[in-house]
Parts: C-alpha cells; sequence; structure tokens
C-alpha cells in the first residue's frame, strides 16, 4: 500500500493556494469598463512606440466577437484580416469615434474574458487528462494487454481525478449558460439575433441541450471509471475471473460511447468557442491531444512511485513501453495536426482559413513552438531506444509534451476568447498550479486507497514477467 | 524478443499436437505436393478473368480512354475508385506484419506471409488504373521528375497526384523488402528439402545463401524490426495522401479534414476483410487450420469490427458537420449522396460497411466460418460503394447546373476491373502453390509458448511437479 507522503500533500496545498492567489489576482485586476482599457491601450502603445499600431487596432474592433451585426457572416479573424486594407478608409471624425468606442468595448470583453478564459483552459486540460488514462486503461482492459496491469492502479488513481474535473469543468458550463462569463459568444442571445450562421446552429447549440449533452457524457464516463475500479478491487480477492470479464466487457462498451462522446465534447466545449469554424477531423485531434498528455502523466506518476520504493513489479521495459506510447502518440498527434492544418491551408476557403489566420497573425509563437515541443522535441528524443528507459530522460521529455499540449489547449480556447489580448501571466499560470495541485492531491489520495498491485488479473504474472 | 511466459487464460495459436517438425512438413506440403482439380478450376476462371481484362486494357490503349464511361462532369469514376479500393486492400498486410509486429501480437504469425503477399498483389493492381488513365502508358515515366530533355516538362510538385507516385512506389518498395526478407529463412527450408536439382537452384537462388546460422538470425531479427518501424508510418502515409487527391481539392464531399485518419481506417477495414477471405479458403484448402485457428479469424473479426465503427463514425462526423457547417454547398453536396440519384449507393456503403461488421459483437457469429467469410465479402463489396460514393456523386453534381449528368460504367470499365481482380487471384494462386504460406519459421518461434502441445505438455509438468 502507498501512503501519500505529507511532504507531497503539503505541496500540492501551496500549489493550489498560489493557484488561487494567481487567479483571484488576475480576476481582480481584469478591467472594469472602458475607461481602464484605454489605460491599458494607452500603455501598450506607449511602449511599443508604434505610430501605426493605434490605426491597425481599430480596425480590430471589427474583428473577433460577432458582436457588430454587418460583421456577423464573417467569421472572427477575418476582420483583422481584411484590416490593413480598410485602414486607408477610416477618417470620418464621427465613424472614427464610434469605431474607437466599439473597439475599447471590444477590448474591455476580452480582457474580461482572460483569467476565465485561463481557469477554463487548465480546467479542461487535466479533467481530460484523467479521461484520457482511463480510455488508455480502457483499451488495455479490452485489449486484453499483458504488459499493462502491473500499472493499472496508477491509471485507476489518474482517472480518480475525472470527477472533480468534470463537476469543475460542468460549472463553468453552467456559468456560461448563465452568462456570468462570455466565453461562448454563441450563448449571447444579443449576438445570435444578428448572426445568421449561429442561428442556423441553433437546433444544436443551444444552452440546454448544450447541458444535457455535458451531462450525459461527463456522467457515462464517470459511470465506467466507478464501476471499472470497483471491479478491478473486486477482482484482487476474487476466486475466479469474472470480475475481469465484467471489466472486459464494460471497457468495449465504453470504448463505443467514448468515440462518439469524445468527438462531440470536443464541438461542443472546443470548437464552439469559434462558433463560425468548424473541421470535421477536430474531435480526433483533441483525443490525440489528451491522450498522449495522460500516457506522459501516466509515466510520470509511476516513476515517481517507483522512485519512492513503490511498484517492485514495474521494470524498465514497462517505462520503455509507456514512453513507446508517449512517442507514437505524438507522432500520431502530429499526423492529425499536419492533415488539418494542411488540408486547409491548402485549400484556402475563407469559411476555414480564417481560423489559422488568427493562429498565425496573434499567436505566431505558441502556435508554431508548440509544433515544436510536441513533435519535434519527442521524436528526436524518443526515438533512441536506450533513452526510454532512462528515467530522467522520459521525466524531461514528458515535462515538454505536457506544457507544449497545454499551449495546444491554449491555442485552441485563447484566440476565440481574448484575440490579440493574450498573454500568460498570473492568470494563466495561476490555474495551471491550482489544478496541478488539485490533481496531485486527488490523484494521489486515490492511489493510497488501494494496493498498488492488480494481484488477481488473470494476466498480472504475464506484466510481472514482462521484459522486451 | 518477447516473454517467454504466457497467462494461462490466452488461447493456443497453434493448435492440435504439432511438434516443430509437423509445422515443416505442413508448410511445404502445398508446395511439393500437386494441384488439385479445385485448384486447377479456380486458377482457369483467375486466368480467364485476367485475359478478358488485358483484352479490355487493350482496346482503352488502342482506342482512347473515351472507351471508358467517364465525361467531362465525372472525370474520375470507376478507375480511380478501383485504384483506391485495390490501395486500401493492400493496407492490412503490412498492418498486420509491422503495426502487429510493433504491438508484439503473436498471431500475426500465422497470417502475415499471405497478408504482405496480397498488398504486394494488389497494390500492382491498383497501379494499374492510373497509368492506363493516362491514355498513353508508355509515357507513364513522365510522371518521375526525370531530367528535363523534353522541354519544359516537369512534373508539379504541388500536386497531390505526384505525392501518390513517390507514396505508392516506396511503399511497394519497402513492402516488397520486408515480404522477401521474411521469406528467407523458409526459403531455405524449402531449399533443403527439395528433391529436384532445378527446384533447389531455385530455392537457393531466392534464399540469397541464408545459411541459418546465428548471425543471420540476429541480422534478421533487427532488419525485421528496423523494416516494421519505416512501414508503418509508410502504411498510414500512402492512404494519406491518397486521401489528400480528394481533400486538398474545393469539391463539397471531398474537402474535409476527416479524410486522412478516415481513409485509413476505411483501408485497415477492407484490407482485413479481404485477409479474411482469402485465408478463410486457402486455411481449407491448403490443410492449414492447425495454424489459422478460428481464434485467427475471430481477432480479424474483432479489427473488422473496430475499423467498420471508427469509419461508421466518420461518416456521421461528415454529414453532421456538414450540417453545422452552414455551408450550404456543404449540406448540399451530404443530402444529395443519401437522397440524390445515386442514394443506393450510399445505402449500400452505410449498411456493408457501418451495419454488418457490428453483427461481429456477437461471439457466435464471429466464430463462425461462414459467418466470417459473408461478412468479408459484404465488407469488401461496401468499401468499394464508399469510393464511388466519394468520387462519383461529389462531382456528378458540378457546381454548374447546366454540367450534371450521370455516370454510366462500359463494358471496357467492368472488364478492366474484372481483369484486376483476375490478375490478382492469378498472382494469389501462383504464390499459394510456391511460397511458403505461413511464415513457418516465426511459427516456431512461438510454439513452445504458444502452442496446444507444448501448453498442455507445460500443464501436466506443473501437475507432475506439484505431486
Amino acid at each position: 500500500m502507498y501512503t501519500f507522503s505529507s511532504r507531497l500533500k503539503t505541496f500540492s496545498f501551496i500549489l493550489m493556494i498560489v493557484g488561487v492567489l494567481g487567479i483571484g489576482y488576475s480576476f481582480f485586476t481584469a478591467p472594469k469598463d472602458i475607461n481602464d482599457v484605454e489605460a491599458i491601450l494607452a500603455d501598450q502603445h506607449g511602449h511599443h512606440g508604434d505610430a501605426h499600431a493605434e490605426a491597425a487596432d481599430h480596425h480590430e474592433a471589427k474583428d473577433a466577437h460577432v458582436q457588430t451585426a454587418d460583421h456577423s457572416e464573417a467569421a472572427h479573424a477575418e476582420a483583422s484580416h481584411d484590416a490593413h486594407g480598410h485602414a486607408a478608409d477610416a477618417h470620418a471624425a464621427d465613424a472614427h469615434n464610434d469605431e474607437h468606442h466599439a473597439h475599447l468595448e471590444h477590448v474591455l470583453h476580452q480582457l474580461q474574458n482572460k483569467p476565465w478564459a485561463a481557469v477554463y483552459v487548465a480546467a479542461l486540460f487535466f479533467m481530460l487528462i484523467a479521461l484520457g488514462a482511463l480510455a488508455f486503461y480502457a483499451i488495455q482492459n479490452a485489449a486484453s494487454a499483458g504488459w499493462s496491469p502491473v500499472v493499472f492502479r496508477v491509471m485507476e488513481g489518474i482517472s480518480a481525478y475525472l470527477i472533480p474535473g468534470a463537476i469543475i469543468v460542468f460549472v463553468l458550463l453552467v456559468l456560461g449558460v448563465m452568462g456570468t462569463h462570455h466565453l461562448f459568444i454563441w450563448m449571447d442571445d444579443e449576438v445570435v439575433a444578428h448572426d445568421h450562421l449561429i442561428q442556423g446552429k441553433s437546433g444544436y447549440l443551444n444552452g440546454t441541450f448544450f447541458l444535457i449533452r455535458a451531462v450525459i457524457f461527463m456522467g457515462g464516463w464517470i459511470l465506467y471509471r466507478q464501476y471499472a475500479r470497483k471491479n478491478s478491487l473486486a477482482q484482487d480477492e476474487a476466486n475466479d475471473n469474472s470480475y475481469y470479464k465484467k471489466n472486459f466487457k464494460a471497457s468495449a462498451a465504453f470504448l463505443v460511447f467514448f468515440i462518439v462522446s469524445e468527438s462531440i465534447m470536443s464541438w461542443d466545449w472546443i470548437m464552439s468557442v469559434d462558433p463560425h469554424w468548424f473541421s470535421t477531423l477536430f474531435g480526433w485531434y483533441v483525443f490525440a491531444s489528451f491522450v498522449v498528455s495522460a500516457v506522459t502523466v501516466i509515466a510520470m506518476v509511476t516513476l515517481y512511485l517507483k522512485s519512492r520504493g513503490y511498484l517492485e513489479y514495474v521494470n524498465t521495459s514497462h517505462i520503455h513501453d509507456l514512453a513507446k506510447f508517449m512517442f507514437g502518440f505524438s507522432v500520431f498527434w502530429t499526423y492529425l495536426w499536419f492533415s488539418q492544418f494542411m488540408l486547409i491551408w491548402y485549400a484556402d476557403i475563407p469559411e476555414e482559413i480564417t481560423y489559422f489566420i488568427t493562429r498565425i497573425n496573434d499567436y505566431n509563437l505558441p502556435f508554431f513552438g508548440m509544433v515544436v515541443m510536441n513533435f519535434v522535441f519527442p521524436v528526436l528524443i524518443l526515438i533512441n531506444t536506450d533513452f526510454k528507459r532512462l528515467s530522467w530522460i522520459v521525466v524531461m521529455a514528458g515535462i515538454i509534451i505536457l506544457c507544449g499540449h497545454y499551449i495546444d489547449f491554449f491555442n485552441m480556447i485563447m484566440p476565440a476568447t481574448v484575440g490579440d489580448q493574450w498573454f500568460i501571466g498570473a492568470g494563466e499560470i495561476g490555474a495551471i498550479l491550482f489544478f496541478m495541485g488539485l490533481f496531485i492531491f486527488v490523484v494521489f489520495s486515490s492511489i493510497a486507497k488501494a494496493p498498488l498491485l492488480a494481484k488477481r488479473n488473470p494476466l498480472i504474472e504475464e506484466s510481472k514477467h514482462f521484459h522486451y | 524478443m518477447s516473454s517467454h511466459y504466457e497467462a494461462p487464460i490466452r488461447k493456443p495459436l497453434v493448435i492440435g499436437d504439432k511438434n516443430f517438425h509437423d509445422v515443416t512438413v505442413d508448410v511445404a506440403a502445398p508446395v511439393e505436393g500437386r494441384a488439385n482439380k479445385q485448384w486447377w478450376i479456380a486458377f482457369s476462371i483467375a486466368l480467364a478473368a485476367f485475359l478478358w481484362g488485358v483484352a479490355c486494357v487493350a482496346y482503352t490503349v488502342g482506342t482512347g480512354i473515351g472507351t471508358w464511361g467517364s465525361n467531362k462532369t465525372v472525370g474520375w469514376a470507376w478507375d480511380i475508385t478501383n485504384f483506391v479500393w485495390w490501395v486500401g486492400i493492400g493496407h492490412a498486410g503490412t498492418l498486420i506484419s509491422a503495426v502487429l509486429l510493433l504491438f508484439r501480437q503473436k498471431w500475426r504469425m500465422a497470417i502475415n506471409r499471405s497478408a504482405e503477399a496480397m498488398t504486394i498483389f494488389s497494390v500492382i493492381q491498383a497501379a494499374m488504373f492510373p497509368v492506363f488513365h493516362m491514355g498513353r502508358p508508355w509515357l507513364a515515366y513522365w510522371v518521375m521528375p526525370v531530367p528535363n530533355q523534353f522541354g519544359s516538362l516537369w512534373v508539379n510538385f504541388n500536386s497531390p497526384l505526384l505525392w501518390d507516385v513517390f507514396a505508392i512506389s516506396t511503399y511497394l518498395s519497402v513492402s516488397l523488402v520486408f515480404w522477401w526478407t521474411g521469406l528467407l529463412p523458409d526459403f531455405a527450408m524449402l531449399r533443403d528439402r527439395a528433391v529436384t536439382p532445378f527446384t533447389k537452384r531455385v530455392y537457393s537462388i531466392v534464399s540469397f545463401g541464408w545459411s541459418g546460422r546465428a548471425k543471420d538470425w540476429q541480422r534478421f531479427e533487427e532488419v525485421s524490426l528496423v523494416l516494421a518501424g519505416l512501414a508503418t508510418p509508410l502504411v498510414l502515409s500512402v492512404h494519406t495522401i491518397v486521401s489528400f487527391d480528394f481533400a486538398t481539392s474545393v469539391i463539397p464531399g471531398w474537402h474535409t479534414t476527416i479524410l486522412p485518419p478516415y481513409f485509413v481506417a476505411g483501408a485497415i477495414f477492407s484490407g482485413f476483410a479481404m485477409v479474411n477471405t482469402l485465408l478463410i479458403i486457402m486455411r481449407k484448402v491448403s490443410n492449414l487450420e492447425a495454424y489459422i485457428t478460428i481464434q485467427h479469424i475471430e481477432l480479424m473479426n474483432i479489427i473488422i469490427m473496430i475499423t467498420g465503427s471508427i469509419v461508421g463514425v466518420a461518416y456521421i462526423t461528415e454529414l453532421f458537420i456538414a450540417w453545422y457547417s452552414g455551408v450550404e454547398y456543404e449540406q448540399y453536396a451530404f443530402l444529395n449522396r443519401a437522397t440524390g440519384p445515386y442514394w443506393w449507393s450510399y445505402f449500400l456503403m452505410m449498411t456493408c460497411n457501418v451495419v454488418s461488421p457490428q453483427v461481429m459483437w456477437f461471439k457466435k457469429i464471429r466464430t463462425s466460418i461462414m459467418a466470417s467469410f459473408i461478412i468479408s465479402i459484404v465488407v469488401n463489396i461496401g468499401m468499394w460503394f464508399e469510393r464511388f460514393v466519394i468520387i462519383v456523386t461529389s462531382l456528378h453534381r458540378d457546381y454548374l447546373p447546366s454540367s450534371w449528368t450521370m455516370f454510366q460504367p462500359t463494358f471496357v470499365d467492368a472488364g478492366f476491373f474484372i481483369g484486376t481482380i483476375g490478375f490478382f487471384f492469378v498472382l494469389f494462386l501462383l504464390y499459394s502453390r510456391s511460397f511458403p504460406v505461413i511464415a513457418q519459421a516465426e511459427v516456431k518461434s512461438i510454439m513452445k509458448t504458444s502452442s496446444d502441445k507444448y501448453k498442455r505438455l507445460r500443464e501436466e509438468g506443473h501437475n507432475n511437479h506439484s505431486h
């Protein structure tokens, strides 16, 4: 049995407290009205010292959020695209003032969104890690994998975070529907009233149906998690394989539910922040991103427990296999990233390309930086057989992969919610620390509740003797 | 390579009372024996179909591709449908040998040889369609970026069709090397058993002087792993690039981002179906039921069910996102697929590919040989219609309504397609009588852990110890 060390527990509490402070600070310092915004922008311009910046900024008022009626047809980023084209003809003083006002209003919304978006990205990311670990666990069960049963308890422990994680994300979604925050502009009736495209989708994108779907998906995942964990523990004391068989069947059923719910979840909670944009691959792309993060976390938690003297049957071959999955899923992620990006870039259709134009114009460094972190780096480091067996390399690569995939989710949410007003500040870091602290606390508390070896699993001997 | 311990709940992969020598004898038997009547009948039918195909191709080359049913609106029809269908079928071979090798699935050993043979034979069929679609196939080498002595001729590197040329030729060469490497020890086995000097000569040439020394084996294992590592991204890239042929264009129904992974899943799906079709017959005809067991068929059925479901999710995703996009062209393209004049092909695609594999959830069905055989044929038909739906229904409703038309295949279209099926079976039937159709050296490596006989011996050993 593992005991949750008080040092790690203290550490998780410190993370949570620092995180709350950071989040609180970012909410506290968010601008309250357009006067604050004017001060912030003036400050920014002072720093930049760029005479053109102001003119360009005015035109971004048209951009982003579909708040101005005449632009409701155009997808978000498009306007920032034509901004330069229009720069010359914005001369009339009245128009200028109106536009200036609209722009300030718009930046105000972006800056007020920012702390919420920061919390939302981190909440979603950690919940999806737990979900990814659960899906990976289900795959291992359904495939009757022989190498992995010695790390089943680690996967089960990580999936324990799914419950608090899903509840937090759900609360954030409810707050969105209630209008407390404005991450999802399609929830704003005012916007929809002027937006023909969103009106066409309102049969699907409406608050009630949105929350019903969330309840069904989260409920289904948690149900499987609890059921599989219960059977897994019961199998330890059983005399036959009946609980193992139950888990086998439940895992297959869960995977069917998962493949459908995961795609829809990604459209709902991520893709719909850009309500005009669509991509059929999006669901699988999101899956690749969180499953590689989940496998990385499984490897890191396993290595941590091993370094504390637990998990006696885990050998370097198991670590090697986990690292292979980190490598493989990194390549898989890149494959989907490239497919989505290249096809949209190549076809260059206005409806779709706006998505990448915003990211390349306003998020250049995080957008291409994450490709380096999520693809170039893991491929170069983890392709080496010997490296995949070295704990410190797996941990280092894991940290890069996790940071890279956090940035991936950041890039999915931020452009639509905060536009070009992004930066990684107290709110973003605070949210990461808070959820990391909560994650560590929940996961290790759960791991401490049961023996670390699924001793009566019929494949456990194979796993113990696993040698590659 | 893999662990020597195997959990008791695992089912044996070689059944019956087989020892090591029995494996050799059983695998060599179809090669050393004489062909029976059924083989000759099957071969004659295949050869006739092949010759009919040759005639149709000759007519095409002599007269021009106007002999096909393609028209100015539906410029791509059966030719590309058949091309994609054959390439897709090829995928399972590499998947079984490379991906399942990386995942240490021992059950692949009984089926990988034939699956790889199928890959190579079907890629050959696939390649013929673009070549003869060129109209002047003797200039086919112009698709290669050859030194430019022809004036301003140069390939277009921006075109996915050119990427196809590179992807498929690389794929064919790597698959061939992979296949042949695995064949070396087995050819050597046939060489060592050969009675006539002629067969001895032939098998010693094709076995490249395999000696069976430890060093040979060590290099063999190493090169297999390296080739598996190379083949895995290759197999995924091939169908991805085939999907780019469509997805890079701006045609509703073609331009959609899910196409690459969905094409790959579809390819694996149809490939496994074809492996099942071939092996269900072969295990019977060549008396290999002890090696290609019901367990193997069941596992392949499960893969068919999983990939069929993935493809199904992709169909539904496309359909939903077409509505969600709010783009009228997209919405129409999918509405037209389902309810337009080609509704029947969409319906066939849906029932064959999404609905039919779901019966595999029942253990009774997925362990029934007859049911597996029928489903495998149904899936092959469904996957052909999938490509037909994607290609023809997207094209036949042009942007200009004045160009709207239907596609009418001619006897030449049909003859060419039937000819490739004939050619494929000619190759496969010849293969089944001259090649070791089971990777016997590999199967022998798992006899101790996974064969029925040794499992029983171990069990008895345990009991004796405890007594």
